[in-house]
This record gives C-alpha cells, sequence and structure tokens, in this order.
C-alpha cells in the first residue's frame, strides 16, 4: 500500500515512488520537464491517474482513431461524457457503453453496482433523461465455486442499483468461456434521452465563474481505481478491494432528478460527472476542454472521513459526485435546486485563464500544473504489434466437426450450454418496466423502448462473439458490428450508431496488441459498411489473470431507431400456418462454433467469413420487408445455428415447427455462416416477402402440436416436443448454480 | 377528477403513475413533491413504487414518519381515495393504514415479469369495473413483496372481504397469496402490482386502466352525478 503521509519530490524520485503509481520512467521524466521541476507526492499521483491507459487511452488512442465517427445523424461523437444521435423531431438518443471490470474481479457486487451507477452519469451529465441499461457480462465456467459467486453477485449488484435509481434493464447478454474465469467482464451500457436544445457539455468555460461541487462527500474510496484498472489482475488484486468503490443508488437517484432540474437553470455553463480519477479528471478535462485553467481550494470540498490529504481528495473514487461551472454570482440558483433534493452544493474553486490546474491545501498551493498536459498533451504510445503464431496454424486448419452423432442429443447439449440457455434467472432480477416504456423485454434479439409522446422507438442491443475474434481478430470484429446490426433489424429498427467497449488482454505484449489492432480494423470496416458510426466507448486493458488475457472482447452496444411501433417484430413465432424462411445459405463453418466448444472444448480453425456488402444487402432487405409488414417474426442466426434458432423461435409460446432441410446434416443444423435470419411470414403476405428478401427459402411451417420436426433429405432426423427443449433450455442456468462442484 | 401523486426522495414510478393518470386515463395529475405540500385539492391520493430513501432502514419505514403522511391520514378519514402501489404499499403498512407488513422474497431476490391476478373482490371503489374473480395481468417488480400478518389479521381480511387481489401463482411467498388489500372503510387500497404499468397494450397488458377507471366512476358517481 502507499503511503498517505507526503513523501518528499526527492525522494520520489530517488525511491522510485513514481512506478509505484504506475508511472513509467520516461514518463517520470517527461514530467519534470513539463513542470521544469519534481513533482511533489499530490502532483505524481495526479498525473499518474490522468496518463493511465483508463483516463488518458495512451495505448488505444491511435487504434480508436480508425474508428469512423461521423455521420449526419451524429450529434455528438467520442470525446464527451456519451456519444448522441439524432432520432428527429428536435430529439435525441445519448448512449455509452463502460467497463468495470477489475473492480468486479474483487468485489462483484460493488463493482457491478458502481460500474452501473458510472454509466448513468455519464449520461445524465449531458443533460440527458436515463431510459434504458443493458449490461454485457462475460464469466469463466459455471462448474466453479468461485465463477457462480461473482456471476451472482455482479447480476445482484446490477439490479440492487439499476432496480433503486429507476432506470430499466432491458437487455445484454451473459457469456461464459473459459478465458474470464478470474477476470469476468462486465461492461454496462446506458442510453437517455435528450431534447436537442438541452445538450450540455463538460467545459469549464468564462473566466471567473464558479466552481460548485455537487453530491455525495468525498472518502477515501477507490483511490487509485484509475491505475489499479489498468494493470493485469493477479493474486495481489484482493489487497486492491479498497481501490472498488461504494456505491449509493438512492444518492444517485436524488442527483439524476437534481442535474435534470439544473440543466434549465440559466446559470449553468457545464457539467461532468466525477467518474475515473475522480475529482482530478473531471476537472482537469473540464477546464482543458474550455481552453482555460482552473483554481480550486480543497478545504472547501465536502469529506466524509477526517484528515483527508490532498492527494487522498484528488484521487479518490468515491461514487454519485458532479462538478459543475456555473455563471459567477449566479450560483445560488443551482445550490438551491440541489437543496431540495437534500444534496449538497459547493463552490470549490474558479475558472481562470492562465490555463494551470492550480489547487490549495490549507492555504498552500500544492498543486501547479499545466492543465493540458494532463488531458490533451498526455503522452501516446505506438506499441509493437505481432501477429500470433496460432493465428497462422488456424488459418490452415479446416474443422469439421465428426463427433455427431445423434442430432436430437447435440441440439439438446447445445440449448443447454450456458451462453445458449434461456436467461430469465439474470433478467427476472432485473426491473426491466420502470419508466413504461419497454415495448420488447428481455430476452429477445433487441430490447425495444417506445419514445413517449411519438410513434417512434429506440432499438437497443450489446453482443460481441469473442471466439471468433479470438480465431481471427479482424473478421471478429466485422462479425460483432454486423450481429449488433442483425438483432436491431430483428426488432424492427435501421441501426444508427455504436458504442464501443474494447477489452483487451496487456497491450505491452506485441500478440495482444495485434488482436486490438486488428479488430479494430474489423469493427471500422463493418461501421462504415453498415453506416453505424462509432459515437462513444471505453477501452479497458490488462484483462489478464496471472499473465493469461483473455479472449479479444470488444463488446457492441448498438443503438437503432423504429419509425413506427407497428415496425416492432418479435424474434419469436407467433402462429400456426405461417411460412418458415432462413434467409442465407448454409456453409460448412464451425471454428469458434458452439459445437466446436461441446465436441472439442477449445476453439481452433477459422472463424466464420463474412462479406460485408452481402450483410448490408440482406439487412436492408429484410428491414423493408418488415416495414412493407409482411414479417411476422425476425430472428438472427448466432451460436448453435439454425436448430438452436428454430428451437428458441418455438420457445415463447406453443408453436411447433415442421422443417424440411436438404444437404449436410451438422452443416444444415449447426454451422454458424454469418449473414443469415430465421423469419416467419403469413401465407397471405408469402410473395410479396419473396419479391423483397431475395435469398429467403421457404424450409418449413409453423404448427399447432408442439412438436419440433426438422426432415434432411427427407428423413426425419429430430423429432421432439418443443415443451421439453425449452425445459432443458430454461432449466440449464438455475440448475448449474445449484450443482456443487 | 383530479390525482395527486406524491412524490418522496427515492421515488421512482411517480412519473409512470402520472403517465397513466394523464395519458391513458385522460384525468388530471400533479406530481407533488413530499415537503411543504397541500393535499387539500385533491381528489384522489397516490403513492407511487420506488425505493422511497433508497429503502434504508425498512422498505417505506422513512417515508411513513413525512409530515405529508399526516395529511394523508388525513384525507383518508375524510374519505379520499388512497392507492399505494408497490414501495407505496409499503409506506401505507409502515405508516399504519393498513394491516400487516413486508418481509423479503421468499427466494431472497428481486423478481420482475407479468403475473397473474385474480380480483377477490370486484365490489370496492378500484375495483368495480372488474368482473368477479375475473384472472388480470399485471407487472410485479419488488425484493420485498411477500406480505405478512398474523391469523387474526388474516381472518379478519378474509372476513371483512378486504383482500382485494390474490396472486394465482405466488411468486413471492405472500400469506393467503394476498397481492393486494383495502382497509375496511374501503378506500385505502395497498398493492404490490403495478396497474400503471399496465394501461397501455403496446406494454404488454391494459389490464391496469379499469382500476383508474373503477376510481373515477366511483367518484363521479358520488360526487358529481349526485349534485
Amino acid at each position: 500500500m502507499l503511503q498517505v503521509s507526503e513523501i518528499s519530490p526527492k525522494v520520489i524520485e530517488k525511491d522510485l515512488i513514481y512506478k509505484e503509481m504506475g508511472l513509467t520512467d520516461a514518463e517520470y521524466q517527461h514530467i519534470k520537464k513539463v513542470l521544469n521541476r519534481r513533482p511533489n507526492f499530490t502532483e505524481t499521483g495526479i498525473f499518474s491517474v490522468m496518463w493511465s491507459e483508463h483516463c488518458s487511452y495512451k495505448t488505444s488512442k491511435p487504434l480508436l482513431k480508425k474508428f469512423p465517427t461521423k455521420a449526419p445523424h451524429v450529434l455528438q461523437g467520442p470525446g464527451e461524457g456519451a456519444g448522441i444521435i439524432d432520432i428527429g423531431d428536435g430529439q435525441a438518443a445519448v448512449f455509452k457503453i463502460e467497463s468495470h471490470n477489475h473492480p468486479s474481479a474483487v468485489e462483484p457486487y460493488q463493482g457491478a453496482a458502481t460500474g452501473v451507477g458510472g454509466i448513468i452519469r455519464d449520461v445524465f451529465s449531458m443533460g440527458a433523461r436515463p431510459v434504458a441499461l443493458l449490461n454485457s457480462l462475460r464469466f469463466g465456467s459455471l462448474a466453479s465455486e468461485r465463477v457462480k459467486y461473482l456471476f451472482e453477485e455482479v447480476v445482484n449488484g446490477i439490479a440492487g442499483y439499476g432496480n433503486c435509481v429507476g432506470v430499466p434493464t432491458v437487455g445484454g447478454e451473459v457469456q461464459f468461456d473459459n478465458c474470464y474465469e478470474g477476470n469476468p467482464l462486465v461492461n454496462a451500457m446506458c442510453v437517455g434521452l435528450i431534447d436537442q436544445k438541452d445538450i450540455q457539455k463538460g467545459i469549464a468555460a468564462g473566466n471567473g465563474n464558479t466552481v460548485l461541487y455537487a453530491g455525495a462527500p468525498t472518502g477515501r474510496d477507490g483511490i487509485h481505481g484509475a491505475t489499479f484498472a489498468s494493470e493485469d489482475l493477479s493474486e495481489e488484486s484482493e489487497s486492491k478491494r479498497p481501490s472498488v468503490q461504494v456505491g449509493d443508488p438512492f444518492m444517485e437517484k436524488l442527483l439524476i432528478e437534481a442535474c435534470l432540474e439544473a440543466i434549465h437553470c440559466e446559470s449553468l455553463v457545464g457539467m461532468q460527472d466525477m467518474g475515473a480519477a475522480g475529482l482530478t479528471s473531471s476537472a482537469s478535462e473540464m477546464a482543458s476542454k474550455a481552453g482555460m485553467g482552473m483554481e480550486m481550494d480543497l478545504d472547501l470540498v465536502p469529506q466524509r472521513e477526517l484528515e483527508m490529504t490532498p492527494y487522498e481528495l484528488m484521487l479518490s473514487e468515491s461514487q454519485e459526485r458532479m462538478l459543475m461551472v456555473v455563471k459567477k454570482g449566479e450560483e445560488q440558483e443551482i445550490i438551491d435546486v440541489f437543496q431540495k433534493y437534500g444534496l449538497e452544493a459547493v463552490a470549490v474553486g474558479r475558472v481562470t485563464d492562465d490555463k494551470q490546474f492550480r489547487l490549495l491545501h490549507k492555504g498552500e498551493v500544492v498543486t501547479d500544473i499545466p492543465v493540458d498536459s494532463l488531458a490533451e498533451d498526455a503522452p501516446v504510445y505506438h506499441k509493437p504489434s505481432e501477429e500470433p503464431a496460432y493465428f497462422k496454424a488456424y488459418q490452415q486448419v479446416d474443422y469439421y466437426p465428426d463427433g455427431v452423432h445423434n442430432y436430437t442429443e447435440t441440439l439438446k447439449t447445445l440449448l443447454q450450454q450456458p451462453t445458449i440457455a434461456n436467461k430469465e434467472w439474470v433478467y427476472d432480477q432485473y426491473d426491466s418496466m420502470v419508466q413504461t416504456n419497454t415495448v420488447v423485454m428481455p430476452g429477445s434479439d433487441a430490447a425495444v423502448i417506445r419514445v413517449k409522446g411519438t410513434d417512434k422507438a429506440l432499438a437497443i442491443t450489446t453482443d460481441c462473439n469473442s471466439r471468433y475474434i479470438y480465431l481471427d481478430p479482424e473478421t471478429g470484429g466485422k462479425i460483432a458490428v454486423a450481429e449488433a446490426a442483425r438483432n436491431i433489424v430483428c426488432s424492427g429498427g435501421k441501426p444508427l450508431a455504436l458504442t464501443d467497449g474494447l477489452n483487451f488482454g496487456n497491450p505491452d505484449k506485441p500478440e495482444n496488441f495485434w488482436q486490438m489492432e486488428k479488430s479494430v480494423d474489423g469493427m471500422s470496416a463493418a461501421s462504415l459498411a453498415l453506416n453505424t458510426p462509432v459515437i462513444s466507448g471505453n477501452v479497458s486493458l490488462y484483462n489478464e489473470t496471472n499473465g493469461q488475457a483473455i479472449f479479444p472482447t470488444p463488446v457492441v452496444g448498438m443503438v437503432g431507431l423504429l419509425d413506427s411501433l407497428n415496425h416492432v417484430t418479435p424474434s419469436f413465432f407467433q402462429k400456426a400456418g405461417d411460412a418458415i424462411y432462413v434467409i442465407g445459405e448454409a456453409k460448412a463453418e464451425f471454428g469458434g462454433s458452439e459445437l466446436q466448444n461441446v465436441l472439442e472444448n477449445k476453439y481452433f480453425g477459422k472463424a466464420p467469413a463474412i462479406d460485408l456488402e452481402l450483410e448490408m444487402k440482406r439487412q436492408t432487405q429484410l428491414l423493408e420487408a418488415i416495414q412493407d409488414g409482411t414479417v411476422v417474426s425476425a430472428h438472427d442466426l448466432a451460436e448453435g445455428g439454425l436448430a438452436v434458432a428454430l428451437a428458441e423461435s418455438c420457445f415463447a409460446g406453443q408453436a411447433g415447427l415442421d422443417v424440411s432441410l436438404e444437404g449436410d446434416a451438422v452443416t444444415e443444423l449447426f454451422s454458424e455462416t454469418q449473414s443469415r435470419f430465421l423469419v416467419s411470414v403469413s401465407q397471405e403476405n408469402q410473395r410479396a416477402f419473396e419479391q423483397i428478401v431475395e435469398d429467403a427459402i421457404q424450409i418449413g411451417v409453423v404448427t399447432d402440436d408442439g412438436q419440433y420436426r426438422i426432415r434432411i433429405n427427407g428423413e426425419t432426423r429430430i423429432n421432439q416436443a418443443a415443451e421439453d427443449l425449452k425445459a432443458l433450455w430454461k432449466g440449464a442456468i438455475p440448475c448449474l448454480l445449484k450443482s456443487k462442484a | 377528477m383530479k390525482f395527486a401523486v406524491i412524490v418522496f426522495p427515492g421515488s421512482n414510478c411517480d412519473r409512470d403513475m402520472y403517465h397513466a393518470v394523464k395519458d391513458s386515463l385522460g384525468e388530471e395529475a400533479e406530481l407533488v413533491w413530499y415537503e411543504n405540500a397541500d393535499l387539500s385539492g385533491f381528489d384522489a391520493i397516490l403513492l407511487p413504487g420506488g425505493f422511497s430513501y433508497g429503502d434504508y432502514l425498512r422498505s417505506g419505514a422513512i417515508a411513513a414518519t413525512s409530515t405529508i403522511v399526516n395529511q394523508i391520514k388525513q384525507k383518508a378519514s375524510e374519505g379520499t381515495p388512497v392507492l399505494g402501489v408497490c414501495n407505496g404499499f409499503q409506506v401505507l403498512l409502515e405508516s399504519g393504514l393498513l394491516p400487516g407488513a413486508m418481509l423479503r422474497n421468499k427466494k431472497l431476490k428481486f423478481m420482475c415479469r407479468q403475473e397473474e391476478l385474480v380480483v377477490e373482490n370486484n365490489q370496492t371503489q378500484f375495483t368495480t369495473s372488474y368482473g368477479e374473480k375475473e384472472a388480470i395481468i399485471l407487472p410485479i417488480a419488488h425484493g420485498e413483496g411477500n406480505y405478512y400478518c398474523d391469523e387474526g389479521v388474516l381472518a379478519d381480511l378474509e372476513a371483512n372481504r378486504q383482500i382485494v387481489f390474490r396472486y394465482a401463482d405466488n411468486p413471492n411467498g405472500s400469506v393467503g397469496d394476498i397481492a393486494g388489500i383495502i382497509n375496511k372503510q374501503g378506500n385505502v387500497l395497498g398493492m404490490m402490482p403495478h396497474p400503471e404499468r399496465a394501461t397501455e397494450a403496446v406494454l404488454g397488458s391494459a389490464d391496469g386502466l379499469k382500476l383508474f377507471e373503477s376510481v373515477v366512476n366511483h367518484w363521479r358517481e358520488a360526487y358529481v352525478a349526485g349534485v
């Protein structure tokens, strides 16, 4: 542990204290040059958090520049608390995804809870009312007791926070693979709605304006959280539990209401939440973005513990705090708003025009740093990248699963894989309906929330199949974006933009950096091809346990727009007699498939191929067919292939199906070939549908006898009561949680 | 008819209740902040769901001590209809307007889903638009909805027909499958399921609308038609 007593600048240099804080020798030397002297203890701490990967993106910046970020409908791209897109009628959707992986690995309840709290603040600090939450979660195998504990507590933490603040958790995904055993991923996405005229920015403009601190007082929790998030997890990580913050959703709820009232005050100039690196990052970023400086008197900062040092005050990541800049002399208007909600809002400093970040404590200047050196001028690294040997080897492997002997048993096994199995155990614990906008509940391809007062709705999803990305980062990166867009289209929406939650291993290893580079290339190509620019995001590196990296997991959170509630399309079959179509043909593509996982217990070979032009064509045609009212249900083909998608489509009601396929049975049933959809169409609309969607082939009909029946080349291969399949699919996760290792 | 939707710090279904009354039902509604409020101009009082005071101490316990509850008690004693939903029900229990208490759900987890209810008493001013023993679908969303009372109180509730809604398939362990109860005078209803979340078919159920319609019909008959 770091000592809190002041260590002298000389000792910091001589004993390499800066290294303990996460700075390199070169970075320390650079700081000395910037300041023209040795930094003191507080300043060293401030530099170390601001130059951590979490705040500075110093490693990922050169890659992030590759993302397409602009389009006519993008109102705010990366760089603010959250991105903003135009949804018409003077309204906008505000959204962002953020990771809370490291805290969740050591303290899963609070780690997940504060992840939710943080992303909500990013959205309402833009002035938007948070209207939906999603979570993208990854865990190791549920056979492990530790993983069960992490899984249960992460879900509990998300529920505990999200339910209380009154923002519905409407969707997301949970996947399980051994690589996440010691390093689970907890990515939370929040979507907000705003009238465009109310959009706020986190800027500290106007020389002499007042800096207001609002919300919870500062404690000693979460000190150095940003640095902790920027290093590998190890056995010592347990001792970093004090780096994990503690959340208070009640306080957050009050803060939401107060801030959303405050944005209507004339006196408010700018607002930003105190997230990673707390007061340090919010204050210095607001000043730097405005081209100004800032001076704060730390004695004025509300504190909940005694004798806090400047270092602790500046690096604390206590939750539920906001920083605002308010016109000088008009502070009372804002203070009154916060007082109504029982919250403190206190003047702690002022905006200056000297571009210095200056802090006073007990009458002494304890920090005096050129503010741009913390934010805009933070170092940027171009890390070496090297294609890993495994990739070359896998490209030579044509994997075909020989081990399938009984199609029914294989289907049953697949339906019980936790990645595929029903997630009701998870989302039943989330309030998915509060705010009364949720039109499509969790468990569908994408969640749909209506926009009150209009006929519009937003479709929202998170997706990332990291197995493909591990096998082939560029192809897998394309697939992640395409799959998210597919889910939006299936629910009836037009994909508009995405937020990326980039989770990778240690970037200092050239193989890991290569994975990052290639997956960003793939995602960029797909977001360009599908016209879904990247408008916000988050980077989480060093996701390793004892030297073993996770699969590269760049989660895609995507938002689409439905012009009319009439376009809302379920992913389940609705009526007997409807024709079942599949769009796109199956090829023998099994690298990274769920079937490979079941049979081989590992992933190897090639990821499924993807043709972005074909993807765009099919998505456009399917959306047109939906908008024309010719589609009853639509579901994308994903893990487990057609056999699993057909089963899932039966599980909402009493439907059965009668399907005939031609070709290689294993490929037809379980291949994970991309850009494919499963659609049901009523008889009277079949012709119209076929005219719009070129690659659609009718494979069967929905029946009312509740039987799941598949013939291949004329022979009945699977004939099961859908109810029995559903019971296996539904019971798998509760059953795994109950079983003892 | 004018409805007051009481907003405590931490209420989070207040705007939903407001929307249901104003937009689905088409009646007047106002969000009333718990401090310095004047309830004299209102014809009905709605206590919304949420986590008043963060559920600290016990759900509804802190809100039940706020001064506005005295006004609500006064209005209730004068016959004004009072509806408490979810956390609002918990506030009614904690303030003694209704008997019994809430425990954590039997499975100790928060649960959110559509639930089938049976209208046990369609003769109250909140339920006249429902049929006798009508099966309806309303959402639940709670961690502490396991209603408890002792046998004596339960016998009273049964004898006086104070049990208004029961769960068809008890999700949380409530005594007697109780989902909602009314006071003896018949003007204070507390229920865990959310009728305000079920006033539009697009949200999956409109079965909650009849509850609000019943209140309006009763009020019109009593106060408007009679004038």
